[in-house]
């Protein structure tokens, strides 16, 4: 009596565990499904590689919004990831405990705020000063780099401070009792030790700028042509999906799920480098 | 006696726990002087004090003084990087950074000025004969020296002290963990190091302070409770603790 409810409690642990695969697996299949038929017919390089996205003519092609996405997620990496690291490192080296206890629950705080909530700011704030002082319609990949740079920052920083943290303290004691700096020991011994928790908060920050959407439709102006510069409108391939689904059917709704597999198959390749980051620094 | 280090009235807190206690004690220059005692008993915090390591320690206090020929360590204008580049510090776990062997070496007479490369080779090779492990590693100097096994590593830590040419060496249980013949290399290394410069150690055992300190002190529960040389300590205690201790009695 007593293995058969061993096996009966095993058994249903599996089943739940099984259930969270599983819906991963259901979305992979549903979007495959959906959306291949689509980049059969426009052909993958057409589709990708195509200049121009016009659903009622039956054109559909991403490119636009591939670099839409690949340049505001960089502008977000570069917004983010510096004051995200000099965060961490302050709040991991230099800031006394009352400081500490007051900018952790506040960074948590951040990453609490709806997406919403940032786009709404993005719009109130970061694009009339882009179009006041910068020109062109306010609404571009500047802006979104901004306000996604700060949504990346809870991420960034939390990660970093904690491989900061994590290094034995014999290397912080040793390069001290050598005579360095703390400054010197932070920069040539600290940092470097930490190098891969690093990266994966950074590749992990980025995923996150990748897959955002609510913020980025609001600020960055989802003009689907390709853009010349970051003061103009971009689209990003998870906007596309989010701005057209609502009214799409057929062909066009077709086309949309391709490019969810497009976006996809970047955040797979996004976490599969963070992944080996991360196991190359548990080696 | 000509007095390297001289601790004075030395009190050290941590919070409101005492962990040293009135203590005065003077370290001849160039000889190995060895702390000994059990656990806790304040060994460890003293060799920390004695660099200023024990900065890093939240909520911890020192009183008296520590002179380090005749100046105190604590004046306020001294620097801090210059104190421990006089005083190099080596602890109980082999403590090599993330680096190849060879910069773990170069790395701090690198900061300290700018050197060419040969200046540099020729340090690290001095360094890593000081400490008895040129030959283990001169074939490799490039291989990262977390390669190393632990003994090796741990010589690779007093060779970064040395090359930074310092007039004290603290260890603090340099060898515990280490097998005899490592521990025995080490120790012939520091026989060798005194010439130039005063070696403060905390051994692993005190047959390890009866091998090869000159001096020694013997310290319980944060207090000295005697000192002298190794010959007059081990074989005429004057304190019946130390007897007691030293004969396995206790500890």
């Amino acid at each position: 009596m007593k293995k058969f409810k061993e096996k009966l409690s095993g058994l249903a642990f599996l089943v739940l565990a099984l259930s969270s695969i599983s819906v991963l697996l259901l979305i992979t299949v549903f979007i495959v499904v959906q959306g291949a038929s689509s980049i059969g017919r426009e052909g993958l390089l057409n589709f990708v590689f195509g200049m121009k996205w016009a659903p009622s003519q039956d054109i559909y092609g991403i490119f636009p919004m591939i670099v839409g996405t690949l340049s505001v997620t960089l502008g977000a990496a570069i917004v983010g990831v510096p004051i995200g690291l000099c965060t961490s490192i302050f709040l991991a080296e230099f800031a006394p405990p009352f400081l500490r206890n007051i900018f952790r629950p506040a960074i948590q705080l951040l990453a609490a705020i709806p997406s919403v909530v940032y786009g709404f700011v993005g719009i109130l704030f970061v694009v009339p000063f882009i179009r006041n002082f910068l020109g062109g319609p306010g609404l571009s990949i500047l802006a979104a780099s901004i306000v996604l740079g700060v949504m990346i920052l809870p991420t960034v920083i939390s990660i970093c401070e904690v491989s900061l943290l994590s290094l034995p303290r014999q290397y912080k004691e040793g390069a001290l009792a050598l005579g360095l700096t703390r400054w010197q020991s932070i920069l040539h011994v600290q940092l470097p030790a930490a190098k891969s928790g690093i990266v994966a908060a950074i590749i992990l920050g980025i995923g996150r700028a990748v897959g955002e959407t609510m913020a980025v439709i609001m600020v960055v102006g989802n003009a689907t042509a390709m853009p010349e510069s970051i003061l103009d409108s971009v689209r990003t391939l998870t906007t596309n999906i989010g701005i057209e689904m609502g009214y799409a059917f057929g062909e066009h709704q077709e086309a949309l799920f391709a490019t969810g597999i497009i976006l996809f198959v970047m955040i797979m390749i996004i976490n599969g480098l963070a992944q080996s980051v991360v196991r190359r620094k548990s080696k | 006696m000509d007095a390297k280090i001289v601790i004075k009235d030395f009190n050290l807190y941590y919070g409101k726990k005492q962990a040293i206690e009135g203590f005065n004690l003077s370290i001849p220059r160039n000889e190995i002087f060895s702390l000994f005692g059990p656990a806790g008993s304040g060994i460890t915090s003293l060799l920390r004090a004695m660099n200023r390591l024990s900065d890093l320690t939240p909520d911890l206090r020192v009183e008296g003084d520590i002179l380090l020929d005749g100046k105190s360590i604590f004046a306020p204008d001294l620097s801090m990087t210059a104190l421990r580049r006089r005083v190099g510090m080596v602890f109980d776990v082999p403590t090599p950074l993330p680096l190849s062997i060879f910069e773990n070496i170069a790395y701090g007479p690198r900061l300290q000025s700018k050197k060419s490369k040969a200046a540099l080779q020729d340090i690290a090779e001095q360094a890593l004969r000081a400490a008895a492990l040129w030959e283990d590693v001169k074939d490799r100097l490039q291989a990262p020296a977390m390669s190393l096994s632990g003994g090796q590593q741990q010589r690779l830590c007093i060779a970064r002290v040395l090359a930074l040419q310092p007039e004290v060496i603290l260890l603090d249980r340099p060898c515990s963990g280490l097998d005899p013949i490592s521990t025995a290399k080490i120790e012939e290394s520091l026989i060798e190091l005194k010439k130039n410069l005063t070696v403060v150690i905390a051994p692993h055992s005190t047959q390890q302070a009866g091998r090869i300190a000159d001096r020694v002190a013997f310290m319980l529960l944060g207090k000295l409770i005697e000192d002298g040389t190794s010959e007059d300590v081990f074989m005429q205690p004057k304190d019946q603790r130390t007897n007691d201790y030293i004969t396995g009695r206790f500890g």
